[in-house]
Parts: C-alpha cells; sequence; structure tokens
C-alpha cells in the first residue's frame, strides 16, 4: 500500500463518521457550529496520529494479554496532552468542547485504529493511517457542523448570511440525530457513483 | 425531596442519549431487539454506578488533595476498563446466556463515553438540586448516576421497540439501517425535550 | 512478535507504560499550569473591564465573597486614584431554564448599573440565550439604571423588565440575578466601599 492511499482510504472508503459508524458522540455534540466541529476533528486527528505512532513503536513489547490497557493507556496520556494544551492556548475552544474532550479516549475510532492498524504496521504507516482518519473524521464533523450551523442559526463559521430567523431545531439534540442520517444517506448516494 | 428532582431531570430532562449525547454508538447498535436492550442497560447502571463511586473517591480523596487533576482522565479510564474486565468475568460465570447476548458489547461498555462522560460530569458540574449551585456529594452523586443509566435504558428499550416495528415495514434502500435509525432517534429526542422545564 | 504473557511481563509492561506516561503528563503539566491560570484570569479581567466604569486598580486581586441570604456571591471593588470607583458583582441564580446562570453586574459607585455580563448559562439556544448582548439588546435595558428606581422585575411581575419574547423564565432569572447582585452591592457599599 502507498503512502498516499493510506491517507486517502480514511477520508473517503473507510471514513469513520459515514462508513464506519464510529465516534458517534463527539459528532454529534460538538457539531453545533462549523468551528466546533473542525475544532474537535484536529484534536482527534492530534491524538490519532500520535497515539498510532507510539503504540505501533511499542507494540511488539506488550505482551498481548494486556494489549487493551496498554493501548488506553497510551492514548488516554495523549488525550490529556491536548486537553493541558488546548485549555492554556484556546480556553474558549477548550469550554465549548467541554466534557468532549476528554471523551476523545474513548472515541472508538481511536482505540479501532490504533488495534486494528497501528498494533501491526510500521511506524510511520501507522502515523498517515492516523492522519487519514484524522482528515476524514475532521471533513464529517465539519460538514455537519456546517450544515447545522446553515440551517440552525444562519450563519457560517460565525458569519451570518442568511436571513430571518432559522430553524433552531438544529442546533439542538434531535437536529443533530436528524441531520446526520440524512447526511449519510447522501455520502452513501456518493459513494455509490 | 431533591432526590427524586435528580431521578426525574436525569432520566428525562437531561436525558442521556438524547440531549447529552453520550452512549450514542450502543445505542445505535444494541437496540435491535428489546430483549438485548434490557440486558444491556442493566449491565450499564451496574457498571456505571460503581465505576462513579470508585472515580469519586479517586477525584476526591487523591487527585483534588494531590492537585494532579491532570491525571484524572488516565486514572479514570483504567479504573472504568477494570471494572467492565471483572464484570465480564462474573457474567461469565453467572449468566452465560446473557454473556452470549451481549456479545461484543459487552468489552465495549469501556469505550461507551457515557460511562466515562457520567463520572466526569458528576465530580466537575455544580448542579442547582438543593437550591443553590454546588457540587454533587456521594450520595446525590450515586443517585444521579443510577439515574443517567435509567434513562439510558429507557431511552434504550423504547428505542428497540420502535425498531422492531421498522423491519416489519418497507424502509427506501438509502436509508435502511444507520440513516433511518438516527432520523428516528432524532425524532424521539424531539419527543423528549417535551419535559424540559419539568424541573 | 509480542512479548509472552506471563504474570512478570505484564505487569512491567503496565507499570513502565504508567510511569512513562506519568512523567510525559507531569512535564506537560508543568509547561501549561502558568498559561492555563493566565487565561483564566484574562477571562475574568476581560469580563471585568467590560462592566466597570474606568478604574485602574485589579479587582480580582482585592476580590472577596459576601453572603445574601445564604447565596454566596464575589464582589470585585474597583478603585480610580485610590478612591472607589464601583464594585462588580458574580452571582449565580439557580431560577435558569436550562442550570444556573452566572452574571458580572458591574455598578458605579453610586449603585446605577453600568453595564452586564453573561459569565456562563444553560439556556436554550435562540430563547433563552438571547440574554447574550451578542445575541440581542435585552441586556442593554438594565445599563444606567439605578435598581433603587427601576424594578428589577419582568413586566408580567409588575416591574420594568422588558422580558425577551418566550423566554420568561430565563428573563425572570436574570432580573433574580441582578437583584442579588444589587443587595450584595448595597451589603458591600455599606461596609465601607472595598475594605
Amino acid at each position: 500500500m502507498n503512502k498516499l492511499s493510506i491517507i486517502t482510504k480514511g477520508i473517503i472508503k473507510e471514513n469513520p463518521i459515514f462508513v464506519l459508524v464510529l465516534g458517534m458522540c463527539p459528532t454529534l455534540g460538538t457539531t453545533t457550529s462549523a468551528f466546533n466541529g473542525l475544532g474537535m476533528g484536529l484534536a482527534t486527528t492530534f491524538v490519532l496520529m500520535l497515539s498510532n505512532l507510539v503504540i505501533s513503536l511499542i507494540a511488539g513489547f506488550i505482551p498481548a494479554k494486556v494489549r487493551i490497557p496498554s493501548f488506553i493507556v497510551v492514548i488516554a496520556v495523549f488525550v490529556t496532552v491536548v486537553q493541558l494544551v488546548m485549555q492554556a492556548y484556546v480556553p474558549a475552544l477548550y469550554e465549548t468542547l467541554g466534557l468532549f474532550i476528554p471523551l476523545i479516549v474513548v472515541n472508538c475510532i481511536v482505540l479501532g485504529r490504533a488495534e486494528a492498524f497501528a498494533s501491526k504496521n510500521k511506524p510511520l504507516d501507522s502515523f498517515l493511517d492516523g492522519l487519514g482518519a484524522g482528515i476524514g473524521f475532521t471533513l464529517g464533523l465539519t460538514v455537519l457542523g456546517t450544515v447545522r450551523e446553515l440551517l440552525g442559526s444562519g450563519a457560517f463559521f460565525g458569519w451570518k448570511i442568511l436571513p430571518g430567523d432559522a430553524m433552531l431545531v438544529f442546533i439542538l439534540a434531535p437536529g443533530a440525530f436528524i441531520a446526520l442520517g440524512y447526511l449519510m444517506v447522501l455520502f452513501n448516494k456518493i459513494k455509490k457513483a | 425531596m431533591e432526590y427524586i428532582l435528580i431521578i426525574i431531570s436525569a432520566v428525562f430532562v437531561n436525558n442521556i442519549v438524547l440531549n447529552q449525547f453520550l452512549g450514542v454508538c450502543p445505542f445505535l447498535g444494541v437496540s435491535n431487539k428489546i430483549s438485548t436492550a434490557v440486558g444491556m442497560g442493566a449491565a450499564v447502571v451496574f457498571v456505571m454506578t460503581l465505576a462513579t463511586l470508585i472515580t469519586y473517591l479517586i477525584q476526591n480523596y487523591i487527585l483534588d488533595p494531590l492537585n494532579i487533576g491532570f491525571m484524572q482522565t488516565v486514572t479514570f479510564i483504567l479504573v472504568i476498563a477494570s471494572l467492565v474486565q471483572m464484570v465480564e468475568i462474573i457474567l461469565k460465570k453467572i449468566s452465560p446466556a446473557l454473556y452470549q447476548a451481549l456479545g461484543i458489547f459487552l468489552p465495549l461498555i469501556t469505550t461507551n463515553c457515557a460511562v466515562l462522560g457520567v463520572a466526569i460530569i458528576v465530580v466537575t458540574k455544580e448542579f442547582t438540586f438543593s437550591g443553590t449551585a454546588a457540587m454533587l456529594n456521594l450520595p446525590q452523586a450515586l443517585v444521579y448516576t443510577a439515574s443517567m443509566a435509567l434513562g439510558f435504558g429507557l431511552a434504550l428499550v423504547i428505542f428497540a421497540g420502535m425498531r422492531e416495528q421498522m423491519d416489519l415495514v418497507g424502509i427506501p434502500k438509502p436509508f435502511r439501517g444507520v440513516p433511518i435509525a438516527l432520523i428516528t432517534a432524532g425524532i424521539l429526542a424531539l419527543a423528549f425535550m417535551g419535559f424540559s422545564g419539568i424541573v | 512478535m509480542a512479548r509472552e504473557s506471563n504474570f512478570k511481563n505484564m505487569f512491567l509492561c503496565l507499570l513502565i507504560i504508567c510511569f512513562g506516561g506519568s512523567a510525559l503528563l507531569g512535564g506537560v503539566y508543568l509547561m501549561t499550569y502558568r498559561p492555563i491560570a493566565d487565561a483564566q484570569t484574562a477571562k475574568v479581567n476581560q469580563a471585568l473591564a467590560g462592566v466597570l466604569p474606568e478604574f485602574d486598580n485589579i479587582p480580582a486581586d482585592e476580590a472577596y465573597r459576601v453572603q445574601v441570604d445564604g447565596r454566596s456571591v464575589t464582589v470585585y471593588p474597583a478603585t480610580k486614584s485610590g478612591i472607589f470607583a464601583g464594585a462588580a458583582v458574580e452571582a449565580v441564580t439557580t431560577k435558569g431554564f436550562g442550570g444556573p446562570i452566572t452574571l458580572m453586574v458591574g455598578f458605579k459607585a453610586d449603585g446605577t448599573i453600568y453595564n452586564t455580563a453573561v459569565i456562563s448559562h444553560s439556556e436554550t439556544p435562540g430563547l433563552g440565550d438571547k440574554m447574550d448582548p451578542k445575541k440581542s439588546d435585552f441586556s442593554l435595558q438594565f445599563k444606567d439604571k439605578n435598581p433603587e428606581t427601576f424594578k428589577l422585575a419582568v413586566k408580567k411581575d409588575g416591574g420594568q423588565v422588558d422580558a425577551i419574547t418566550a423566554a420568561t423564565i430565563s428573563s425572570r432569572a436574570f432580573c433574580d440575578a441582578v437583584s442579588l447582585a444589587y443587595t450584595a452591592f448595597r451589603q458591600a457599599a455599606q461596609k465601607g466601599g472595598d475594605q
């Protein structure tokens, strides 16, 4: 598998949100605006790349029975790093994303990529795999965030571009489910074409 | 009295799945049949309450006094992972049938955002149940957690019932599976919004 | 390729990973705790600057707590050239629709409201969240009003405050927080300004 295809498979063919249906909680919870979705995606991508890299490096030294707990600790460490760095340098985004930042550690995408790819492949490939899955995840989050922000508050990345009141429900809980459902249908149709 | 407020608020008003978006993965995955939904709900109630008991004590007696709050994520997830491992072993011995039925979903409780999410909420957020905004004490925290888990179970069982009905209806091909489940969940969430403002 | 799963290996592996991880985290924490504290102070100072008239002290350093009817509020006194210029009060109301609402209300020395700021809330977007000055002019009506003459209740309750349309509960909670802040301000002013 050449290096470029490792990255791109995470974007379309094995997109974490639309194809693998993983990481639903942050997808629904942090996409009230395009900016929030983007921020969440970037934070997760950071964790994905580093945890994949480290796990790939140390996988050879881990006894099989403690594989999962070891992976989880590594991931938790990088998630905490992201938490601290965000709290220090982007405090506003940190507060908006709130609970979902520590929840990156239980995002099935991260543990899933570690288990399925990083533990069995070379460090550079694993790093790129994390990057690809991260890009796919971020893309999905940003698209969903854009749709919800546009329909729910008439704005795009904070700039109000649609006049009048919008359909509030899209910023609220039900709208998240419904918007994601329809986006998935769209994605499936595009993928088949 | 405030315990009743806590329970109603956690189960209906701030339902963990339909309002807080925690526990959505198992919600979509296990809700195909009512019987598995009930089993999963019960397992989550047990794991969540026990996990929160331990993490609450760790936060208040180890992390805060030593000022190492940044170790919260790592210690909490380790507690949860070990707890799930233990539950698996116990369940295998006591009820192999339920163990088989839950299949892959039991170890997945570890990565269930709901368990870690509630554990963190309970030691971070201030609540207004007692009239002023304050942190929960241990009994309140446990009641809150158990109620959150009950809310999870309730949403799960209702949703399983809906999905069992949907299996009998013709659904357009692009919508089958996850998309229609999401849209239905959205409508259910819409219904639950009617509870807001009760407490 | 992996090591054998005997007890010694498993224990050692987990121990090393936990220690290594904790060491890394300790290092990152040492690097970030100063910026984190600074970010939090900056946030408070920004809120203070928005609600207080001109001052040249550091109100956050002179902040103290006051008890009003069992509710605790924080008072940030402001002085200019040593003379009491006003105070900002951080008050929490539990009567919000979606949860507690924290406001920062800035008063001039004579008790007139200079400005208000929302520190945190959980109100419904598009309804209660209009209390945020960025979303609507609701909070602007409190500016330059003296609570002695301006009744801090919604018009429905006999007061003079124009509630947010379809968000009466949030509006009432806002008024509750402002009155709590004013009572605290009077109590603090009686004790001699910023002492």
